[in-house]
């Protein structure tokens, strides 16, 4: 048995991805995922790789990008503002196919907002997040174990799959402290061969490799759409991950992901001891959705209330997925509060006749 | 056993290195635990606060609105925290900070001047550690020798000559109800 | 030059070759336009690269700008960059391969415009990387707009009446503020519109790179003066006069900071 530690979540993650291999972190200094930051710069060097403090989010995409391009474990961390900022790095990166680990500690929004946590970011997250059709694989903690975990799961995928992997959390769940056991894993048993692709140098004159997002003819780019969606059909079909709780006999029930997941569950369990038949859906993986099981849930559910930290996002998501007439309301809350059990019980009340 | 707790005052208090201290003799105890700051950009002097959860089974939330126990060191926490603890709970407040004393009756109430008696120990930064312990006299959710082993880890390695008098206050303020 | 008579291609093999094409080129026209230093650069960067014989261990990073297809041209591993982002690249790839050679190759609106905050900060840290900096004093790929080095007075598209120094600020001098940086190891104006200048380029290269390879702390930097023959709306000889006339007196060649004398 691993030995339980109690960590920050920002601390469990940066841990993790350490553990995991990781050979270069660029990050740049943002609340509420300094931590992560400054885990990097105490630990890592020390254990194999490198950390550069950036001179802006900007910059430090940029060299995961360049960092990820030679085949290596490479990562970054920021928060809300910061994820903006890194989108065209994101899309070129999606594009030319280079694998890394991103993780959004989301602060609520919109502009320079709060510091505070919230899930105002799941469209970006989701839907892409800059410019040009792509996706990434977008996995949605709810636990500082699962920031952990979630982490080794990142890179493999992203090696697996060739993108970049989004952990998409929250202020609270970087800051707060839970025990967490690391898993056994040894890098060398996951690590990928990326040798016919990366830039390294024409080691022994072997043929030229080089990376690019760039493709003038509208044949070719359309090659190259087609082939990432397909790759993200296949993602769809293989990676689809979801916790349900409770779901058999219920005929109420709660999708939430991330940190209002927590609550969601809370509040399912304060409404059971009331008598109501209430169960829990919370996607792991926020891309790709959830919707099937969704689907075949909801065909027996009265209704189904989506719980989330904004002004209503992921809802669309589940009523995209929902093929028949059962009713989708919403509660969220905004601006860094969080959706409270008893609140969540009250919106469940309304909907259950 | 599920304890849901809050510790609130000005930064520099101890606020939450004490909420931290609790969680870690939890673990030590195979509890399930969770520490969840308020987090502001103000490093010192601004109010702080942190929720523990101690608890036998899965911590589901860690998000709760109302608590078994408030710890409240200055007035603002007790304003805020006071109406949130629930018909029962417990709360104690450091009484040199507090004008205004809690009126609640539906709770049980403990005026604690651990200023005073942190100075009586010699080192004023144990206040919170006098606090902790008359908190743990009423609920002893963990024993001394865990809080003891998680301050050992709160604590950072260059103040572990601190840790017999932070010792010393938690049995100080273990006597200091009844 | 006279003709060479009596030459047919029966007899080429007994030819002596005083001069050939490094195979570090690939074997393709580039798509520069006719007269285009661009050209001129990338066979001096390969003939670097071969006389150094670091095939090996060398990558480059071309961002965007005319140059953005330099791996079609120079034969080398490559990576493509986001406009202006060429240096931060390069720094991702060097401190994880600390023993590759790294170099970029960026047009002025690309270092000096849009990336100016990482030409600034990767050689602030003294990043052991070749920053190749073309300043040709106009966005050659977008068709022709002025850069932040064009030199005062110069029509562009938008410039129409001429860059007027009050209301589009001044031609920068990009490379005297990198000269200052502590992080800056060797700093070098150059140019290749003569015979002369392109065989001192080369040397300024080489010597950039040998700075890498001998792993010396910071960053080297060789600015080139070259032209736009399009984007000036000039012939290939006129825009090479242009540069020896007007441009040269306001980007002066040399070096702009030495290594400093080993004890």
């Amino acid at each position: 048995m691993a030995k339980k530690l109690l960590m920050k979540g920002n601390e469990a993650l940066a841990e993790a991805a350490i553990r995991a291999g990781v050979k270069g972190y660029f990050g740049y200094p943002i609340t509420p995922q300094s931590e992560l930051l400054e885990y990097m710069a105490t630990n890592l060097e020390a254990r194999g790789g490198v950390f550069v403090q950036a001179e802006s989010e900007v910059a430090a995409i940029n060299m995961v990008y360049g960092a990820s391009g030679t085949g290596k474990r490479v990562m970054t961390s920021t928060s809300s503002p910061g994820y903006s900022l890194m989108q065209e790095g994101i899309s070129y990166m999606a594009c030319a196919e280079l694998p890394c680990l991103l993780v959004n500690v989301v602060r609520g929004g919109p502009g320079l907002g709060t510091i505070q946590p919230s899930q105002g970011d799941y469209f970006q997250a989701v839907k892409g997040g800059g410019h040009g059709d792509y996706k990434l694989i977008v996995l949605a903690p709810n636990s500082v174990q699962e920031m952990a975990n979630f982490t080794f799961l990142g890179f493999d995928l992203a090696d697996k799959y060739r993108l970049p992997v989004l952990i998409l959390a929250d202020g609270a769940l970087g800051q707060m402290m839970e025990s967490v056991e690391f898993p056994e894993y040894n890098p060398e048993e996951h690590l990928v061969d990326h040798s016919a692709w990366a830039t390294t140098g024409r080691v022994d004159g072997r043929p030229q490799n080089y990376i690019t997002s760039l493709h003038l003819l509208s044949e070719k780019m359309e090659e190259i759409n087609v082939h990432l969606q397909n790759k993200y059909k296949e993602i769809q079909k293989n990676e689809t991950r979801c916790e349900t709780i409770n779901t058999n006999d219920a005929d109420l029930l709660i999708v939430s992901f991330g940190l209002s997941a927590r609550s969601s569950q809370k509040a399912m369990e304060l409404s059971r001891e009331e008598g109501m038949k209430v169960g829990l859906i919370r996607p792991i993986t926020v891309f790709p959705f959830p919707s099937d099981i969704i689907n075949e849930l909801s065909k027996k559910a009265k209704g189904v209330l989506v719980v989330e930290m904004n002004a209503g996002q992921m809802v669309e998501d589940v009523r995209l997925s929902i093929k028949n007439d059962t009713p989708v309301a919403f509660y969220g809350r905004m601006g860094g509060m969080i959706p409270q059990p008893d609140d969540i019980v009250n919106e469940l009340k309304k909907i259950k006749d | 056993m599920n304890e849901e707790l809050i510790v609130a005052g000005f930064g520099g208090q101890g606020v939450l290195s004490m909420g931290m201290t609790l969680a870690y003799a939890g673990m030590v105890e195979d509890k399930q635990v969770a520490w969840i700051p308020s987090y502001g950009p103000e490093m010192r002097g601004g109010t702080a606060n942190c929720t523990v959860i101690v608890s036998d089974t899965n911590v589901s939330s860690p998000i709760i609105s109302s608590y078994d126990t408030a710890i409240v060191l200055n007035q603002p926490s007790l304003e805020k925290f006071e109406p949130k603890v629930k018909p029962g709970g417990i709360l104690i407040y450091e009484s040199n900070n507090i004008l205004n004393p809690p009126k609640r009756t539906d709770i049980e109430v403990y005026s604690i001047p651990a200023n005073v008696e942190a100075d009586k120990i010699g080192n004023k930064k144990t206040m919170n550690m006098i606090i902790l312990g008359a908190f743990l006299s009423k609920k002893p959710l963990v024993s001394k020798e865990s809080i003891m082993e998680g301050l050992s880890k709160v604590l950072p390695e260059r103040n572990h000559h601190l840790l017999p008098i932070n010792e010393k206050a938690l049995k100080h303020g273990m006597a200091l109800i009844n | 030059m006279s003709t060479a008579e009596g030459i047919t291609c029966e007899n080429l093999d007994q030819m002596e070759t005083i001069f050939e094409r490094t195979h570090i080129l690939h074997e393709t026209p580039t798509s520069y336009c006719p007269g285009c230093g661009h050209s001129v650069v990338h066979r001096l960067i390969m003939e670097v690269v071969e006389e150094l014989d670091i095939l090996g261990d060398t990558i480059g990073v071309a961002p965007v700008g005319c140059s953005v297809f330099a791996y079609n041209f120079m034969n080398v591993d490559m990576q493509q960059a986001a406009h202006g982002r060429a240096t931060a690249v390069a720094t991702g790839i060097k401190r994880v391969l600390p023993n590759k050679i790294v170099f970029t190759y960026q047009g002025d609106g690309d270092l000096a415009a849009i990336g100016t905050a990482e030409t600034i900060h990767t050689i602030n840290r003294g990043e052991n990387i070749v920053i190749i900096f073309i300043n040709n004093g106009i966005y050659g790929m977008t068709g022709g707009q002025m850069a932040p080095t064009t030199l005062e007075g110069d029509v562009t598209s938008t410039t129409p009446d001429g860059r007027d120094i009050f209301r589009q600020g001044h031609p920068i001098k990009i490379s005297e503020m990198i000269a200052i940086l502590d992080g800056a190891y060797y700093v070098t104006r150059q140019a290749v519109n003569s015979a002369k200048t392109v065989r001192k380029c080369k040397k300024a290269l080489k010597q950039a790179f040998q700075n890498q390879l001998d792993g010396k702390g910071g960053t080297n930097y060789v600015e080139i003066v070259s032209n736009c023959p399009s984007g000036w709306k000039m012939t290939p000889i006129a825009s090479n006069e242009k540069i020896n006339q007007e441009i040269l007196d306001y980007y002066p060649l040399g070096d702009l900071k030495l290594p400093p004398k080993e004890a």
